[in-house]
């Protein structure tokens, strides 16, 4: 695929980070109760246009409604719907509407709607209309999916806040990119500050189940 | 409908056709007669008369309590199915309706037609109908009540023979008229205008309701609209029983509808199907729209799911489809080649999305000029409904087309605000050094959090022009636990602040 592109050095931030990349994206949270990944999808999303936020009910009642004023300059569309089919007809409406600037949709658990075809639906979709849509899962676990890109997002200790040793600090994440199309998978602790992703010092460059290894 | 309220009794009664039945509602000095069965008219009992009058001349009478409000229901239901004959309808006085016809007659075979077709679907449903078309209301108010014997000519001779009480005047110059020997409206306009003008002042004007009635003075419907909503109907040779009617009606009234929308360059904001029944009832189904909207495959594809699910009952035998709210949409070309545009697609997506999941599911943020979290951020359905653009006109924070998405600029915040809220704050157990002091590590749903960094807190005071006196300040802090989970908690109230005991503290938010 980027064939063209120079072989990025092994410490760079990965290539699905440095832009946008208009397909379905999984995305997985490491717990209900962790609600780091909206801070990790939501620099990735363009501001010019309006997104379709689709939320499920349960989803709503166990980790929270989205809050405008905690999202910047967002201009957003909400739809609260009442169970998973009516979340993914909405969010398939959403990815043909290529006046959104992105889809993102929140699932609770598995449900029985969210097939392969399902997500096959959608990945086809948003990449005819180029518009990105992200599906959010909340605790539910990855089986078979036609996404393009599969992410596992968890919350990190944040970094050293300068004016106040106590005080939360710039946020990090702990990004698990285990499955792509395209792409290498791997594993970072990123931040982002001043319109870019960073990794973290410290890691980065880690091969995947390193981790796995080290702890057996 | 001389006997709306009889017949509307007797469909629901187990009594005889030909009992003698007065339907009685309260007066000052006992029940008073509202309306007579033809057997008890024929003993003697008249309307306005008191019942112990009516009984003294015949005790059989069987008194029943009259339901005024219900046949003020039926009427206005009869209003809006009359709509199948004029689009402009009223409800003149308690048992009478009032079309007008201009212009209409010939879509019905001619004015005797008319009236013969109304008279019969009254009678379908079981409602005696007597019907007068004439140049003015009060002439047709007059001809419906006291037939004339003189039909077919002229306005003037027709009414002439009438008594003055066609006039629509109150019973005591209806009284005095009589006594001046006037008794017929012919005999009233012999007179000179100057006497009659002198004779009687104020509220029972005489010359004015004679003026009414022969056209020399306008009397306009109450209620009518200066420009009717744009409409288009169809009327079935047979009424139609099966569940497709309604879709196929609306195939062949949407094109109708975009001539006239485009015809008076307007757009359709809300459009709703009415299904006409045989037995005079009337189903409807609607849809609003984000934008105006005249394209005939986007209404078609909006309402097309509605009108599938009216139930068609005894069966439909006209339909209407009516752009009850419109605004101005000029003559415009999208582009010469065919590329999206984002105003109308987004609107479209709106439109989508309200019609299947509700309109208040679909919505957008609203702010909101409050410092309590939950109230600073509302939400209002995208497709604005003209109740809701009433509300936020009032808040005078709502500006701009209903498509913009942009909200107005919010209140300056203090501090960081979450990414997502949770619609009720939940109860946590807090571990905190000191009760004044930060906290340590708390309980939420179950399971432990051992708070690693904390900064806070942001005092939110009770907003005291809006809540009561016990509400209870609240300090948020901005919290993260060992794993980089970063929540918004607060703690409601100070010890010793009286206004309850020990503070609680909750969780409300969490940060992306």
């Amino acid at each position: 695929m980027q064939v063209s592109d120079p072989p990025p050095p092994p410490s760079a931030v990965p290539l699905p980070l440095r832009g946008r990349i208009p397909t379905l994206s999984e995305l997985f949270a490491a717990s209900p109760r962790d609600s780091g990944w909206a801070g990790f999808l939501l620099p990735q999303i363009d501001r010019s246009k309006p997104v379709l936020w689709v939320q499920e009910r349960m989803g709503i009642l166990e980790s929270g409604r989205v809050y405008p004023p905690g999202l910047g300059q967002a201009d957003i569309l909400h739809v609260e719907a009442r169970d998973a089919r009516d979340a993914l007809w909405a969010m398939e409406e959403g990815v043909r509407c290529s006046a959104l600037s992105a889809v993102i949709g929140e699932l609770w658990g598995d449900p029985a709607a969210l097939d392969f075809t399902a997500t096959r639906r959608l990945a086809v979709a948003s990449e005819c209309s180029h518009v990105p849509c992200w599906l959010v899962r909340l605790g539910g676990i990855a089986n078979l999916s036609g996404a393009r890109m599969r992410w596992r997002v968890a919350s990190a200790p944040s970094l050293l806040n300068v004016l106040d040793s106590r005080a939360p600090g710039l946020p990090t994440w702990d990004a698990d990119l285990f499955r792509a199309r395209g792409y290498p998978p791997g594993r970072w602790t990123v931040a982002h500050d001043s319109g870019a992703f960073h990794l973290v010092a410290g890691s980065g460059g880690r091969a995947l189940g390193e981790e796995q290894r080290l702890t057996a | 409908m001389p006997a709306l309220a009889v017949e509307r009794w007797a469909k629901s009664s187990d009594l005889p056709p030909d009992a003698p039945v007065v339907l009685t509602v309260e007066g000052t000095h006992g029940p008073i007669i509202h309306a007579v069965t033809k057997a008890a008219a024929g003993r003697g009992a008249r309307r306005g008369a008191r019942l112990t009058d009516a009984r003294a001349l015949d005790p059989a009478l069987i008194a029943v309590p009259a339901d005024p409000a219900g046949d003020g229901a039926l009427l206005q239901r009869l209003a809006k199915w009359a709509q199948r004959w004029s689009p402009l309808v009223e409800v003149d006085g308690p048992d009478g309706l009032r079309l007008d016809v201009s212009g209409v007659a010939h879509l019905f075979g001619g004015e005797a037609a008319l009236t013969q077709d109304v008279i019969d679907r009254f009678a379908v449903i079981g409602l005696t109908a007597r019907v007068a078309i004439a140049p003015t209301a009060a002439a047709a108010w007059a001809l419906a009540r006291f037939p004339s014997p003189r039909r077919g000519e002229g306005l003037v001779a027709q009414l002439a023979p009438l008594h003055v009480s066609a006039l629509r005047l109150g019973p005591d110059t209806v009284r005095t008229l009589e006594r001046l020997g006037l008794k017929t409206i012919g005999a009233l306009a012999a007179l000179p205008r100057l006497t009659l003008a002198r004779r009687f002042r104020g509220a029972e004007n005489v010359i004015d309701a004679l003026d009414r009635a022969l056209g020399r003075k306008p009397e306009p419907l109450t209620g009518l609209a200066d420009s009717p909503p744009p409409r288009a109907s169809l009327r079935l040779e047979e009424p139609a029983t099966h569940v497709e009617a309604a879709e196929q009606a609306l195939d062949r009234l949407i094109p109708k509808l975009v001539i006239e929308l485009e015809g008076r360059h307007l757009g359709a904001r809300r459009l709703s199907l009415h299904g006409f029944r045989v037995d005079g009832s009337v189903v409807s189904a609607s849809v609003a729209t984000a934008i105006a909207s005249r394209e005939p495959k986007h209404l078609a594809r909006l309402l097309g799911d509605k009108a599938a699910a009216l139930d068609p009952g005894f069966g439909f035998d006209a339909f209407a489809l009516v752009a009850d709210w419109t605004e101005g949409l000029g003559a415009a070309q999208e582009s010469l080649v065919e590329e999206p545009s984002g105003t109308r697609d987004l609107a479209r997506l709106i439109d989508r999305l309200s019609v299947k999941l509700g309109a208040s599911a679909v919505r957008k943020p609203q702010p909101f000029e409050s410092y309590l979290p939950e109230r600073a951020s509302g939400w209002v359905a995208a497709v604005s409904s003209p109740r809701f653009r009433g509300e936020g006109d009032q808040r005078s924070r709502w500006r701009g087309p209903s498509v913009a998405l942009r909200a107005p600029p919010p209140l300056q915040m203090q501090g960081r605000r979450p990414s997502r809220l949770l619609d009720r704050p939940e109860a946590i157990a807090v571990i905190y050094a000191t009760p004044e002091g930060l906290p340590r590590r708390f309980v939420w749903r179950r399971a432990v959090h051992d708070i690693a960094r904390v900064e806070g807190p942001e005092r939110i005071a009770p907003e005291w022009w809006r809540e009561r006196s016990t509400a209870r300040l609240r300090d948020y802090y901005r919290v993260e636990d060992h794993a980089g989970r970063r929540y918004w908690i607060f703690r409601e109230g100070l010890i010793g602040d009286g206004r309850g005991g020990a503070p609680n503290w909750y969780l409300h938010g969490l940060f992306g």
